[in-house]
């Protein structure tokens, strides 16, 4: 295909429109020569015979009159082995080798290879004469602790034969290790990269399933009441201060998934840095080896340019998809999804487009439905399973879930885990507001056990809510032992000390004991004289508890203080 | 030779269009009136239709006047000559010192490569026992003084510039008052720390576009400098009058607002100057401190919430003193580790002991009888208003955490503190 070429005739901020000459295609890359650099672009609007793209770079000193090359190619990413431990930004350029290059600061027009030219160990897994289409694996490579397959390109059309194949042994990742060619001798080479375009869903599987597996985070809230399903999608909506990107860490650390890929997408710097500074110090409790080994991190924060904000989020779930054609079970957590939809919102008054709500676009929720539909289990060709689990932040404006971005995710997420300022200013870690969230996955406990819990949660918050007016002498004795078991589940199960070495990471077979204590001590009915002898039961009850949670499974202690807590209730029982 | 245009085509606000060739983004333009000579930038391009934003406002400007372009993006001096300075938002002098013209360098910049910052871990000390104690500010931290009109924002800034063990102090005013202005820059000089101090100042009454050009100069002589091994600490007061800018010429150049008629884009351009703080490994760092007034004390208008999404905590600025509640400052912990063992004990009791003493209080004014223990915290918590929390005083970190076992040590017995044995038998005053 000829590739065209074009002249800027306008500039707005960083949209920039260009008259072409020959064909261009719509998302198609091109670049626009400042000088002595070239300045990434992505056709976003064709009319009238200009092309609008909007830059993924400062577009001061760009003037009308200058160079344009498009590429003939949608936006795309390199996926091969190597991407393991990577931090790229948006546009998949790698930033510490950025930083060698150009030192302390991003400059505007470097594109570095996303992946080393490095030699990695090949073993074919077909031969020639072999037939394959789109998606299909001809051979593996290890990468760290995982067998990573490589792919006949996802894009490819019909079936194509196997000419020729590397033998086994060491090949750089950049050089030709497999030819095939279709029926009408139409020959191509194939490295251990591909590239696949980022707006682009990778397929190449079986068909999709049912996501039905809890991915365990280890935090009890989530685990037991408002769990999320290997393959399924959450939201984090919360006011500034509330925890969430600290939530979003400790899942990172603790997820068991086999990968993690985070897009820090328009959040502070500081936060990237000490995932950086932090990750390759701890070790993943799965497999014992450093936790950056499992990591990829996206970042594009809230200083780089923002059209490059709005592309990291594809670039991500882009990396996602590919490793979860392996067979693996890939968590991409996005942090913040509000100011990756804050960069469509710049791009679409720069288009001048009729604004919807909060001057978001009109496409605002098929755009946000879209990216968290690129999650998912599929069923592969070889008959295993993997998965896509998508967890984003929000961060509505003034701490408000009624706008828009929040709105539009809560429609398309199978869990929903909002933040309160309230629980946070009252330091109740994790700051997830058990009343308003939800969650349509099975969790590690029974439905119908958790149900029974939330049953008391709610009622005793009820009776809470109506002491505030009546106080704790218009209110029944049993609405008050209803008040306090509310509150008790609060405090020793939804509660968590994340500065506990013990308490902050819970097993699940640990969950399942404390929860099925939790659940007798709440069905349970007991005799009290008044209301202070009520409270009195639950303060000791809540501090054998609290003691028990921090006690580790493996001391001598942990039975004993595990007796001494249900006999100390078990007295008390009518 | 660079080229003179004379059809000044339209005259929206503070927006003017010309037909020039050549011309590139966000160049810089000298447009001569007949009130005098004044800088424009290039902010939009249409074929030969170029929009350029007049700094000093569209007023007086005629259809016949000559646009000159320079072929340079807006630029500010950098060297030692800025120290003592006193600059407008245009860059010029403010005082009666001559132009700058060396070593010029381009205001907002690139952005730093998030993979070269560092931990932050080194302390500023104020000398305010309230922000040295509770709330420690660390080096290439963003913070904001969350405060409403009325409060002494200005005077605890011009402390903290006297006060900061830093090497430079860069204070960007946007939308001064006159008088603030003048109460800077006189107690700055009478303190003597005006030596190590430059201005950006607009005030209420300059034209609204040099306002918003406010941080991007004073954020850039500051990197220069912390690129040369300073530590540098920017004052930018207030940021509600940038956005307010923002919000005007967003406006008044028919983009379609967002939220209470802010830019949509409130959050990255506020994102872009609070981000320029940063530690320079083998260099010096840039911490900001930035008051935002909070309209109607609503800490959920566009402002401050997006502000609070960017920055590192906050202070909160109340009734005349910093908030121990609500205030927060998130890097805390990387530092006051190092400071003293007793430090953060005592930072979590005596908050812990004031929240209590907040209790007593509430339970007072609703008639209810005080125990003695009441009484304590009572005594207590007056003393820590007066003598901590207080904005004059004026102590190193030491002697504070010295006067705190102080203050405890008159108002209850060594167990009633929740502190820890062995730091009561260290601290306690004997």
């Amino acid at each position: 295909m000829s590739v065209s070429t074009g002249r800027v005739t306008g500039v707005n901020g960083n949209m920039v429109n260009v008259a072409f000459s020959g064909q261009v295609i719509k998302n198609e890359v091109g670049y626009i020569r400042v000088g002595d650099s070239r300045l990434k672009g992505e056709i976003i609007r064709i009319t009238g015979g200009i092309a609008s793209l909007q830059v993924y770079e400062m577009t001061g000193g760009i003037k009308v009159g200058d160079e344009v090359e498009f590429t003939g190619e949608l936006l795309s990413v390199e996926l091969g082995p190597g991407l393991l431990s990577q931090v790229f930004d948006g546009l998949q350029n790698p930033l510490p080798e950025l930083a060698e290059k150009c030192g302390f600061f991003l400059e505007r027009g470097v594109y570095l290879d996303p992946l080393p030219d490095k030699e990695w160990e090949f073993t074919a897994t077909k031969k020639v004469g072999d037939k394959v289409i789109a998606g299909d694996s001809f051979g593996t490579v290890p990468e760290g602790l995982f067998t990573h397959m490589i792919f006949v390109p996802f894009s490819l059309q019909g079936e194509w034969t196997i000419k020729s194949i590397a033998e086994n042994g060491m090949h750089r990742a950049h050089e030709t290790i497999c030819t095939i060619a279709d029926e009408k001798g139409n020959e191509k080479e194939l490295s251990m990269i591909i590239t696949q375009p980022v707006k682009v869903a990778i397929e190449g599987y079986e068909e999709r399933v049912r996501p039905t597996d809890p991915m365990v985070t280890r935090i009890r809230i989530i685990d037991t009441f408002l769990p999320v399903a290997k393959g399924g999608t959450y939201c984090i909506p919360g006011p500034f201060g509330a925890g969430k990107t600290v939530l979003q860490h400790l899942t990172s650390k603790n997820a068991d998934v086999d990968i993690v890929i985070i897009a820090a997408c328009g959040e502070r710097a500081g936060e990237v840095v000490e995932i950086l500074k932090e990750f390759p110090e701890l070790t993943d409790p799965k497999t014992g080896r450093s936790l950056m080994e499992r990591t990829i991190i996206i970042c594009n924060t809230s200083s780089m340019p923002v059209a490059a904000r709005e592309a990291s989020v594809y670039t991500a779930v882009t990396m996602a998809e590919y490793y979860r054609n392996m067979g693996l079970d890939v968590l991409l957590l996005a942090d913040s999804t509000s100011r990756w939809a804050q960069a469509m919102r710049e791009m679409s008054g720069r288009l001048e487009e009729i604004p919807g709500d909060e001057a978001f676009p009109a496409y605002l929720e098929s755009r946000i439905a879209g990216f968290y539909e690129r999650a998912g289990k599929v069923r592969l060709r070889d008959g295993r399973t993997g998965t896509v689990t998508i967890g984003g932040t929000v961060s509505p404006a003034g701490g408000n879930f009624e706008e828009p971005v929040t709105q539009a995710t809560l429609k398309v997420v199978g869990a929903f885990h909002g933040l309160s300022r309230e629980r946070s200013d009252a330091r109740k870690y994790p700051a997830i507001d058990p009343l308003d969230s939800w969650s349509k996955y099975n969790g590690i406990i029974e439905r119908s056990l958790v149900d029974d819990a939330y049953g008391y949660l709610r009622r005793g918050h009820e009776v809470g809510e109506m002491m505030k007016v009546v106080g704790e002498e218009g209110t029944s004795l049993d609405d008050y032992v209803l008040y306090q078991k509310g509150e008790f589940l609060d405090a020793v199960y939804l509660q968590q000390n994340s500065f506990d070495p013990v308490d902050s990471v819970v097993p699940v077979d640990r969950q399942k004991e404390s929860f099925s204590i939790l659940h007798s001590i709440l069905s349970a009915s007991f005799s009290f004289e008044d209301k202070k002898d009520a409270r009195l039961f639950f303060n000791e009850l809540r501090q054998r508890f609290l003691d028990w949670n921090g006690t580790p499974a493996d001391s001598p202690d942990f039975e004993k203080r595990k007796s001494d807590l249900v006999s100390f209730y078990e007295g008390r029982v009518r | 030779m660079q080229k003179i245009y004379t059809k000044i085509e339209s005259i929206v606000g503070n927006v003017i269009t010309v037909r020039a060739e050549g011309v590139r983004n966000q160049d810089l333009a000298e447009i001569t009136t007949s009130q005098g000579k004044s800088y424009a930038n290039v902010i939009k391009l249409d074929n030969d239709l170029v929009s350029l934003q007049v700094f000093q406002g569209g007023q007086g400007v005629s259809t016949g006047d000559s646009v000159r372009f320079m072929g340079v993006p807006m630029r500010v001096s950098y060297s030692e000559d800025l120290l003592g300075r006193v600059f407008d938002g245009a860059g010029k002098p403010r005082d009666n010192g001559p132009e700058l013209t060396a070593n010029m360098v381009e205001i907002a910049g690139p952005s730093v490569n998030p993979s070269k910052r560092i931990l932050p871990d080194k302390m500023i000390r104020t000398g305010i026992p309230m922000i040295d104690v509770f709330n420690t500010l660390v080096e290439s931290q963003k913070l904001p003084i969350f405060s409403v009109s009325g409060e002494p924002y200005n005077e605890l800034l011009a402390r903290i510039a006297m006060q900061a063990e830093v090497d430079i102090i860069v204070l960007g005013g946007m939308g001064l008052k006159y008088d603030d202005y003048l109460f800077f820059r006189d107690t700055l000089e009478a303190s003597g720390a005006s030596s190590r101090t430059i201005m950006f100042i607009h005030t209420a009454s300059d034209p609204t576009v040099e306002c918003t050009l406010v941080p991007d100069l004073a954020l850039s002589v500051a990197e220069h400098f912390a690129l040369d091994g300073k530590r540098v600490l920017v004052l930018l007061t207030d940021m509600t009058n940038f956005c307010d800018a923002l919000k005007e010429m967003a406006i008044t150049m028919d983009q379609v607002p967002s939220n209470r008629g802010y830019p949509g884009d409130l959050y990255s351009s506020l994102a872009s100057r609070y981000e320029k703080a940063v530690d320079f490994e083998g260099a010096g760092s840039l911490t900001i401190l930035g008051v935002t007034t909070m309209p109607g004390d609503d800490v959920t208008h566009p402002i401050p919430d997006n502000t609070g999404y960017i920055t590192e905590g906050q202070y909160y600025l109340r009734n005349g003193h910093i908030e121990p509640f609500g205030s927060l400052s998130r890097l805390k912990q990387n530092v006051n580790k190092d400071t003293r063992p007793d430090h953060r004990a005592l930072m979590d009791g005596m908050i812990k002991l004031y929240s209590a003493y907040k209790d007593s209080m509430e339970k007072r004014s609703m008639g209810f009888m005080m125990s003695d223990w009441d009484e304590k915290l009572l005594k207590y918590g007056a003393m820590f208003e007066e003598k901590l929390m207080d904005l004059s005083v004026n102590i190193p970190l030491e002697d504070a955490l010295d006067l705190g076992w102080k203050i405890l040590a008159e108002c209850f017995e060594p167990n009633e503190t929740g502190l820890r044995s062995d730091l009561i038998s260290e601290y306690w005053p004997k």
